[in-house]
Protein backbone atom coordinates (compact mmCIF):
# COMPACT_ATOMS: atom_id res chain seq x y z
CA UNK A 1 0.00 0.00 0.00
CA UNK A 2 1.60 3.52 -1.19
CA UNK A 3 2.16 5.74 1.90
CA UNK A 4 -0.37 8.37 0.71
CA UNK A 5 -3.05 5.66 1.26
CA UNK A 6 -1.49 5.08 4.57
CA UNK A 7 -2.17 8.17 5.51
CA UNK A 8 -4.00 7.73 9.72
CA UNK A 9 -7.53 9.00 9.51
CA UNK A 10 -9.76 10.78 6.63
CA UNK A 11 -9.11 13.19 4.99
CA UNK A 12 -11.70 15.57 5.60
CA UNK A 13 -12.40 18.84 3.84
CA UNK A 14 -14.99 20.96 4.86
CA UNK A 15 -15.51 23.03 1.52
CA UNK A 16 -17.05 19.61 0.03
CA UNK A 17 -17.76 17.66 2.67
CA UNK A 18 -16.31 14.69 1.08
CA UNK A 19 -13.83 12.70 2.28
CA UNK A 20 -11.98 10.42 1.38
CA UNK A 21 -10.80 7.44 3.19
CA UNK A 22 -8.41 4.11 2.92
CA UNK A 23 -10.32 1.30 4.21
CA UNK A 24 -8.63 -1.71 6.27
CA UNK A 25 -7.79 -4.93 6.25
CA UNK A 26 -10.21 -7.24 4.31
CA UNK A 27 -10.74 -11.05 3.21
CA UNK A 28 -11.09 -10.19 -0.45
CA UNK A 29 -12.19 -13.66 -2.38
CA UNK A 30 -12.69 -13.98 -6.37
CA UNK A 31 -15.06 -16.59 -7.33
CA UNK A 32 -16.14 -18.00 -10.39
CA UNK A 33 -18.70 -21.01 -10.60
CA UNK A 34 -21.45 -22.04 -13.04
CA UNK A 35 -25.37 -21.21 -12.56
CA UNK A 36 -25.41 -24.51 -10.98
CA UNK A 37 -23.04 -23.55 -8.25
CA UNK A 38 -24.63 -20.37 -7.30
CA UNK A 39 -26.69 -21.58 -4.44
CA UNK A 40 -24.38 -23.97 -2.94
CA UNK A 41 -21.86 -20.82 -2.85
CA UNK A 42 -24.96 -18.73 -1.43
CA UNK A 43 -25.92 -20.98 1.39
CA UNK A 44 -21.69 -21.65 2.17
CA UNK A 45 -20.91 -18.26 2.31
CA UNK A 46 -23.89 -16.66 4.02
CA UNK A 47 -24.73 -13.74 1.81
CA UNK A 48 -27.05 -14.56 -1.73
CA UNK A 49 -24.43 -14.00 -4.52
CA UNK A 50 -26.38 -11.91 -6.69
CA UNK A 51 -27.61 -13.03 -10.07
CA UNK A 52 -28.97 -9.59 -11.52
CA UNK A 53 -25.89 -7.90 -13.13
CA UNK A 54 -23.96 -5.29 -11.30
CA UNK A 55 -25.61 -5.83 -8.09
CA UNK A 56 -24.45 -6.23 -4.62
CA UNK A 57 -25.65 -8.15 -1.52
CA UNK A 58 -24.64 -7.21 1.58
CA UNK A 59 -25.56 -9.51 4.78
CA UNK A 60 -23.62 -8.84 8.21
CA UNK A 61 -19.98 -8.15 8.00
CA UNK A 62 -19.92 -9.65 4.24
CA UNK A 63 -20.74 -8.54 1.16
CA UNK A 64 -20.73 -10.37 -2.92
CA UNK A 65 -20.62 -8.01 -5.47
CA UNK A 66 -21.31 -9.31 -9.47
CA UNK A 67 -18.66 -8.50 -11.73
CA UNK A 68 -19.29 -10.81 -14.45
CA UNK A 69 -22.20 -13.58 -15.27
CA UNK A 70 -20.15 -16.45 -13.25
CA UNK A 71 -17.93 -14.51 -11.25
CA UNK A 72 -18.32 -12.68 -7.83
CA UNK A 73 -15.96 -10.52 -5.63
CA UNK A 74 -16.49 -11.49 -1.76
CA UNK A 75 -15.74 -9.39 0.99
CA UNK A 76 -15.86 -10.98 4.37
CA UNK A 77 -13.85 -9.26 7.88
CA UNK A 78 -10.15 -10.35 7.73
CA UNK A 79 -10.04 -12.82 10.11
CA UNK A 80 -12.55 -14.73 8.43
CA UNK A 81 -10.57 -15.54 5.43
CA UNK A 82 -9.19 -18.75 5.85
CA UNK A 83 -12.78 -19.90 7.57
CA UNK A 84 -14.84 -18.41 4.76
CA UNK A 85 -12.36 -20.23 1.93
CA UNK A 86 -12.93 -23.15 3.59
CA UNK A 87 -16.48 -22.90 3.74
CA UNK A 88 -16.81 -22.27 0.19
CA UNK A 89 -14.61 -25.05 -0.61
CA UNK A 90 -16.57 -27.85 1.63
CA UNK A 91 -19.82 -26.21 -0.22
CA UNK A 92 -18.84 -26.01 -3.76
CA UNK A 93 -17.17 -29.66 -3.43
CA UNK A 94 -19.85 -31.17 -6.21
CA UNK A 95 -18.97 -27.79 -8.65
CA UNK A 96 -16.31 -26.84 -10.79
CA UNK A 97 -15.18 -23.62 -9.70
CA UNK A 98 -12.17 -21.45 -8.72
CA UNK A 99 -11.63 -19.57 -5.54
CA UNK A 100 -8.94 -16.84 -5.80
CA UNK A 101 -7.82 -15.42 -2.03
CA UNK A 102 -7.03 -11.34 -3.31
CA UNK A 103 -7.27 -9.41 -0.04
CA UNK A 104 -3.39 -8.50 -0.78
CA UNK A 105 -4.06 -7.61 -4.18
CA UNK A 106 -6.68 -4.78 -3.64
CA UNK A 107 -7.56 -2.33 -1.68
CA UNK A 108 -10.11 0.00 -0.54
CA UNK A 109 -11.04 3.55 -0.91
CA UNK A 110 -14.25 4.96 0.54
CA UNK A 111 -15.79 8.33 -0.97
CA UNK A 112 -18.20 9.70 1.30
CA UNK A 113 -20.21 12.89 1.27
CA UNK A 114 -22.73 15.03 -0.61
CA UNK A 115 -20.18 15.39 -3.64
CA UNK A 116 -19.16 12.01 -3.74
CA UNK A 117 -20.60 11.55 -7.32
CA UNK A 118 -19.25 14.34 -8.58
CA UNK A 119 -15.53 13.71 -7.52
CA UNK A 120 -15.41 10.55 -9.02
CA UNK A 121 -17.05 12.13 -12.17
CA UNK A 122 -13.40 13.32 -12.69
CA UNK A 123 -11.99 9.71 -13.63
CA UNK A 124 -14.95 7.79 -13.49
CA UNK A 125 -16.91 7.69 -17.02
CA UNK A 126 -20.26 6.12 -15.74
CA UNK A 127 -23.88 8.24 -15.76
CA UNK A 128 -23.54 8.12 -11.67
CA UNK A 129 -27.03 9.81 -10.92
CA UNK A 130 -29.10 8.07 -8.82
CA UNK A 131 -31.49 6.72 -11.50
CA UNK A 132 -28.55 5.26 -13.86
CA UNK A 133 -26.23 3.87 -11.00
CA UNK A 134 -28.26 3.18 -7.65
CA UNK A 135 -27.16 2.43 -4.47
CA UNK A 136 -26.27 -0.92 -4.14
CA UNK A 137 -25.07 -1.35 -7.48
CA UNK A 138 -21.07 -2.50 -8.35
CA UNK A 139 -19.02 -2.72 -11.24
CA UNK A 140 -16.04 -2.89 -12.71
CA UNK A 141 -14.36 0.30 -14.56
CA UNK A 142 -12.27 2.52 -14.95
CA UNK A 143 -11.13 5.36 -12.95
CA UNK A 144 -8.96 7.59 -14.95
CA UNK A 145 -6.10 5.44 -15.99
CA UNK A 146 -6.89 2.77 -13.14
CA UNK A 147 -9.12 -0.25 -13.61
CA UNK A 148 -11.64 -0.38 -10.25
CA UNK A 149 -14.59 -2.03 -8.61
CA UNK A 150 -17.22 0.94 -8.02
CA UNK A 151 -20.06 -0.03 -5.28
CA UNK A 152 -22.54 2.69 -4.33
CA UNK A 153 -22.83 1.69 -0.70
CA UNK A 154 -24.87 4.76 -0.20
CA UNK A 155 -26.91 8.11 -1.79
CA UNK A 156 -22.97 9.49 -1.04
CA UNK A 157 -20.95 6.98 -0.16
CA UNK A 158 -18.90 4.72 -2.53
CA UNK A 159 -16.65 2.31 -2.22
CA UNK A 160 -13.71 1.75 -4.80
CA UNK A 161 -11.94 -1.69 -4.54
CA UNK A 162 -8.68 -0.92 -6.39
CA UNK A 163 -5.07 -3.35 -6.96
CA UNK A 164 -3.16 -1.85 -4.44
CA UNK A 165 -0.25 -0.87 -7.11
CA UNK A 166 -2.91 1.81 -8.77
CA UNK A 167 -4.32 3.04 -4.85
CA UNK A 168 -1.51 5.88 -4.77
CA UNK A 169 -2.49 7.03 -8.17
CA UNK A 170 -6.00 6.60 -7.51
CA UNK A 171 -5.90 8.28 -4.37
CA UNK A 172 -3.67 11.41 -5.56
CA UNK A 173 -6.12 11.78 -8.42
CA UNK A 174 -9.29 11.54 -6.08
CA UNK A 175 -6.87 13.84 -3.38
CA UNK A 176 -6.50 16.57 -6.20
CA UNK A 177 -9.87 16.63 -7.29
CA UNK A 178 -11.02 17.92 -3.61
CA UNK A 179 -8.33 20.34 -3.57
CA UNK A 180 -9.52 21.75 -6.52
CA UNK A 181 -13.14 21.39 -5.37
CA UNK A 182 -11.99 23.57 -2.65
CA UNK A 183 -10.48 25.96 -4.74
CA UNK A 184 -13.52 27.09 -6.66
CA UNK B 1 -18.57 9.34 -25.71
CA UNK B 2 -20.00 6.23 -27.83
CA UNK B 3 -22.00 3.73 -25.82
CA UNK B 4 -21.80 0.36 -26.43
CA UNK B 5 -24.94 -2.15 -25.05
CA UNK B 6 -23.04 -4.76 -22.85
CA UNK B 7 -25.60 -7.85 -23.22
CA UNK B 8 -25.12 -7.93 -19.67
CA UNK B 9 -24.36 -4.66 -17.82
CA UNK B 10 -26.43 -2.41 -20.25
CA UNK B 11 -25.23 0.88 -22.18
CA UNK B 12 -21.30 1.70 -20.85
CA UNK B 13 -19.12 4.01 -22.25
CA UNK B 14 -16.74 2.84 -25.15
CA UNK B 15 -13.35 2.94 -23.14
CA UNK B 16 -14.57 -0.07 -20.96
CA UNK B 17 -14.41 -2.26 -23.89
CA UNK B 18 -12.01 -3.91 -26.41
CA UNK B 19 -12.38 -5.34 -29.85
CA UNK B 20 -12.19 -8.84 -30.83
CA UNK B 21 -12.20 -9.05 -34.53
CA UNK B 22 -14.48 -10.61 -37.22
CA UNK B 23 -16.98 -12.83 -35.43
CA UNK B 24 -18.14 -15.95 -36.97
CA UNK B 25 -14.88 -16.97 -38.22
CA UNK B 26 -14.83 -20.90 -37.58
CA UNK B 27 -11.35 -23.01 -37.25
CA UNK B 28 -10.58 -25.03 -39.73
CA UNK B 29 -11.25 -28.68 -37.92
CA UNK B 30 -8.60 -30.46 -38.97
CA UNK B 31 -5.50 -27.62 -40.11
CA UNK B 32 -2.90 -29.44 -40.71
CA UNK B 33 -4.77 -30.72 -44.05
CA UNK B 34 -5.23 -27.36 -45.24
CA UNK B 35 -2.69 -25.57 -47.82
CA UNK B 36 -0.79 -22.41 -47.11
CA UNK B 37 -2.85 -19.98 -48.64
CA UNK B 38 -6.02 -21.91 -47.06
CA UNK B 39 -4.66 -21.37 -43.70
CA UNK B 40 -3.32 -17.75 -44.46
CA UNK B 41 -6.65 -16.82 -45.06
CA UNK B 42 -7.97 -18.20 -42.16
CA UNK B 43 -5.61 -16.04 -40.32
CA UNK B 44 -5.45 -12.96 -41.83
CA UNK B 45 -7.98 -12.68 -44.61
CA UNK B 46 -11.39 -10.94 -43.46
CA UNK B 47 -14.33 -9.04 -44.63
CA UNK B 48 -14.17 -5.39 -43.57
CA UNK B 49 -17.40 -4.40 -45.27
CA UNK B 50 -18.61 -0.92 -45.54
CA UNK B 51 -21.25 -0.64 -43.63
CA UNK B 52 -22.96 -3.69 -41.57
CA UNK B 53 -20.04 -5.80 -40.21
CA UNK B 54 -20.70 -8.56 -37.76
CA UNK B 55 -18.05 -8.35 -34.78
CA UNK B 56 -16.71 -9.52 -31.37
CA UNK B 57 -16.39 -7.01 -28.33
CA UNK B 58 -15.10 -7.84 -25.19
CA UNK B 59 -16.66 -6.00 -22.15
CA UNK B 60 -12.87 -5.72 -20.69
CA UNK B 61 -13.32 -2.79 -17.78
CA UNK B 62 -16.46 -4.31 -16.66
CA UNK B 63 -17.63 -7.96 -16.94
CA UNK B 64 -15.25 -9.26 -18.91
CA UNK B 65 -17.40 -11.16 -21.62
CA UNK B 66 -16.93 -11.37 -24.73
CA UNK B 67 -20.29 -10.63 -27.21
CA UNK B 68 -21.23 -10.60 -30.57
CA UNK B 69 -21.99 -7.27 -32.14
CA UNK B 70 -23.51 -6.35 -35.65
CA UNK B 71 -22.02 -2.38 -35.97
CA UNK B 72 -22.16 -0.24 -39.20
CA UNK B 73 -18.70 0.81 -39.88
CA UNK B 74 -19.33 3.84 -41.68
CA UNK B 75 -21.58 5.77 -38.49
CA UNK B 76 -20.28 3.06 -35.38
CA UNK B 77 -23.89 2.40 -35.11
CA UNK B 78 -24.52 -0.82 -32.73
CA UNK B 79 -27.05 -2.05 -34.45
CA UNK B 80 -27.63 -5.20 -31.65
CA UNK B 81 -25.56 -6.75 -29.61
CA UNK B 82 -25.79 -10.51 -27.94
CA UNK B 83 -24.24 -12.85 -25.90
CA UNK B 84 -22.62 -15.57 -27.73
CA UNK B 85 -24.20 -18.17 -28.89
CA UNK B 86 -27.60 -16.29 -29.14
CA UNK B 87 -29.24 -15.07 -32.50
CA UNK B 88 -29.58 -11.45 -32.80
CA UNK B 89 -33.53 -10.76 -32.87
CA UNK B 90 -33.18 -9.97 -36.20
CA UNK B 91 -32.35 -14.02 -36.78
CA UNK B 92 -29.24 -14.60 -39.06
CA UNK B 93 -25.90 -13.94 -38.19
CA UNK B 94 -24.19 -12.08 -35.82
Amino acid sequence: MGESVEREGALDLLATATRLAASGPEARLVLRVRPAGVAAASSAFGVDLPTMPCRAERAGACAALWLGPDEWLLLAPAADEGCVAAALEDGLAGHPHSLVTASHRQTAVVVDGARAAALLAIGCPLDLDLAAFPVGMCTRTLFAKAPIVLWRQGVARFRIEVWRSFAPYLWQVLDGGLREGLAE
Amino acid sequence: MLLIPCPWCGLRPEIEFSYGGEANIARPADPAALTDEEWGAFLYLRTNPKGRHAERWRHANGCGRFFNAVRDTVSDFFETTTKPGELPPSGGKS
